[in-house]
């Protein structure tokens, strides 16, 4: 009785389960080929082969298409649904891994920025840079002042409204414009360094120093450059006809060749009595001067003459009395045989004469 | 000689974050689309180009006026626009008798063209013929692709991979699972592809995960391909490269035992016990006299090791 009992229970349960179940669709999807899933992009791939016929029929392809789109949404989801689950302020989050579909990049990688002069210098050495207050105390002025930006000049301008002259300088010369000379160079030097660096860092040749010559002229060069090439022939430029509408450049007297040559400005009396009278002075006051070197170079010369033809002497008086010995004991060669007008000759083998 | 051009610094700090904001990154911005028309559109692409623009919302510029530009012939003017908009994808709409209701999609690489396809777009419908409610705005889809022509067709693989970059949005860590309302599915059929969008609907299933329901909310469009200009395998793996930076490390001796404590293994090479600085003493300590002692015994050793060492060469020899 008792089990017939307990049996009724659990067919009831079964059933009501199995109602249960009949009331909610079903949450499994059958598939041949599983799919491939990349969560991280929310992405789902299947490959199975779709209904061709179903897809031909222009009325079954929409519901065909719903009913795929529905299996295939139904096994993401279930996968998201799997992923760690977190509330984040009273909603409920899926943390999703990073995308594994590799897709290109819209720019290149970042490339590193490349060092200036000094920074490699200081990499090299081991300098590092010392972090510095942006405000320091200044004594003169009793009060904070900032190393740099707002308010740095205008403290500067506060301190130096008077200037020591320095011992050793003109007292003429003005403190105010040479301080901020120095300030304008200063500012000048660091721009240029700082496109160096630039030029530097896009591999970009540049002269170490003048001007940079230009690819393409302006118009104005350009016209400069034709005015100059006309001007430069042999006749200069009297041959050369006009363009219509052509003008010459202006201010080119500086590149012509041109016969008129700048004089300097007409001397005051008083420089020119000073520049005859130095002339006067520099042809009185000439004496001979004496070059010890030249001087002695010249008596060592004289010596070394008077030796030679003393020498050119003897050996004359010798070839006379022994009869034309060829080259046995004739000292130095010197290999020199006049010949007209034709220079030197090599001494190689026999010296003189064709003797037969 | 190359001139140098005139660097020109930003002079305001807004321009200076515009600037910033445009350079190349490691973790890269969301890439936007730009949408541009041909010399001549017809409605049907118009309206088409409008809607794919809602569903890509913030990340996307229309640009109305009607542009002389033929992408397959020239790409230039496009790079133009992408440069300055800095968008790296396009969507390009035109229409003419050869090519009625043409839809280009494309993406660019260092603002170069990489992929560009050319669809024909038929059986149109839009995003205000389905009477349903919409999903919400800038709301990341799921993307369903279906047909074996994806996996195996080398162009297809192109065009799922473009699909993917303009329609995936921007990468998010976690995603709001109530927030999951959008798909897009993109079937490859005979030399269609055809593109749907639908709203999910969970239902109960008696279980934790919900059974899913859909409902078409449009726009519906079949796309059928046409010219194609796709990128060499070269230039694509180029693109595809992964900052070193991003790639995640090994982790190396470290483990976890099962009541999740942290354990880390050290590996110490043996001590020299020889060099080991015992306690330093004054009455320990060397003399003057005896460390130059100690320097003497030193250099005569090594004096005496190099006449040695002459000595063996000399036998050798």
């Amino acid at each position: 009785m008792f089990e017939v009992e307990e049996m009724d229970i659990v067919t009831k349960v079964l059933k009501t389960a199995a109602e249960q179940a009949k009331q909610f669709k079903s949450i499994n999807v059958e598939k041949h080929l599983e799919l491939e899933y990349d969560l991280g992009t929310l992405l789902a791939v299947d490959s199975n082969d779709l209904d061709l016929k179903q897809m031909r029929s222009e009325s079954n392809r929409d519901e065909y298409l719903k009913d795929l789109a529905r299996d295939n949404t139904q096994l993401l989801l279930n996968k998201i649904w799997e992923l760690p689950i977190e509330r984040v302020e009273e909603a409920i989050v899926a943390k999703l891994p990073a995308p594994t579909f590799v897709l290109p990049r819209e720019k290149p990688l970042p490339k590193p920025k490349p060092l200036t002069k000094w920074q490699k210098y200081a990499r090299e050495k081991g300098i590092t840079k010392i972090k510095k207050s942006k405000l320091n105390w200044d004594e003169t002025l009793q009060k904070w002042v900032p190393h740099y930006g707002f308010k740095r000049a205008a403290a500067d301008k506060e301190k130096s409204w008077l200037l020591p002259v320095p011992d050793n300088a003109d007292p003429n010369e003005d403190q105010f414009s040479k301080l901020s000379e120095t300030k304008s160079e200063n500012v000048a030097k660091n721009e240029f360094q700082r496109l160096r660096n630039l030029a530097k860092a896009k591999n970009i040749k540049i002269p170490r120093v003048g001007f940079l010559s230009v690819d393409k002229l302006n118009s104005k060069q350009l016209g400069e450059a034709v005015s100059v090439a006309k001007f430069s022939t042999a006749s200069l430029g009297k041959f050369q006809g006009n363009l219509a509408k052509e003008k010459q450049a202006k201010n080119i007297k500086a590149l012509l060749p041109s016969s008129k040559k700048r004089k300097p400005a007409p001397l005051t009396p008083v420089e020119e009595k000073k520049s005859n009278f130095d002339i006067l002075d520099s042809i009185l006051s000439k004496k001979p001067k004496l070059d010890i070197e030249k001087a002695v170079n010249r008596v060592l010369n004289t010596e070394q003459r008077e030796r030679a033809a003393e020498k050119k002497n003897q050996k004359r008086g010798r070839k006379k009395m022994k009869g034309g010995k060829k080259g046995k004991d004739t000292g130095k060669r010197t290999g020199v045989k006049p010949k007209g007008g034709k220079g030197s000759r090599k001494p190689r083998g026999k010296m003189g004469r064709k003797r037969r | 000689m190359p001139v140098i051009q005139r660097v020109v610094k930003p002079t305001t700090h807004r321009a200076k974050r515009a600037l910033q904001a445009r350079e190349p990154k490691l973790v890269e911005n969301a890439k936007n689309t730009l949408f541009i028309k041909g010399r001549k559109t017809s409605v049907i692409v118009a309206n088409c180009m409008k809607d794919l623009y809602d569903i890509k919302k913030p990340h996307g510029k229309i640009l109305n006026k009607l542009n002389n530009i033929v992408p397959f012939e020239n790409i230039t003017p496009i790079e133009e626009f992408s440069k300055k908009n800095d968008a790296s994808m396009f969507m390009f709409t035109s229409h003419n008798k050869k090519r009625p209701h043409n839809l280009i999609l494309g993406r660019m690489y260092d603002s170069h063209l990489l992929d560009m396809v050319e669809f024909g777009i038929e059986h149109y419908k839009g995003l205000k013929e389905f009477k349903t409610q919409k999903v919400s705005l800038g709301i990341k889809p799921c993307l369903l692709f279906a047909g074996e022509l994806f996996e195996h067709n080398h162009e297809y693989k192109r065009i799922k991979s473009l699909l993917i970059d303009i329609f995936q949005r921007e990468i998010v860590q976690a995603v709001r699972l109530q927030g999951l309302e959008h798909v897009l599915m993109f079937t490859a059929a005979e030399d269609r592809i055809y593109f749907r969008s639908y709203r999910i609907q969970m239902k109960k299933s008696g279980s934790r995960i919900p059974r899913i329901e859909l409902e078409e909310i449009g726009p519906s469009f079949d796309l059928k391909l046409r010219r194609t200009k796709i990128s060499s395998d070269d230039l694509f793996k180029l693109a595809c490269k992964r900052p070193k930076e991003l790639k995640v490390k090994k982790v190396k001796n470290i483990s976890k035992d099962t009541f999740g404590t942290q354990h880390g293994q050290i590996h110490i090479p043996k001590q020299n016990i020889d060099k080991l600085q015992t306690r330093k003493m004054k009455g320990l300590k060397k003399t003057a006299s005896e460390k130059e002692e100690q320097r003497k015994r030193k250099s005569d050793s090594v004096d005496k090791e190099t006449n040695d060492d002459n000595a063996v060469k000399k036998m050798r020899m």
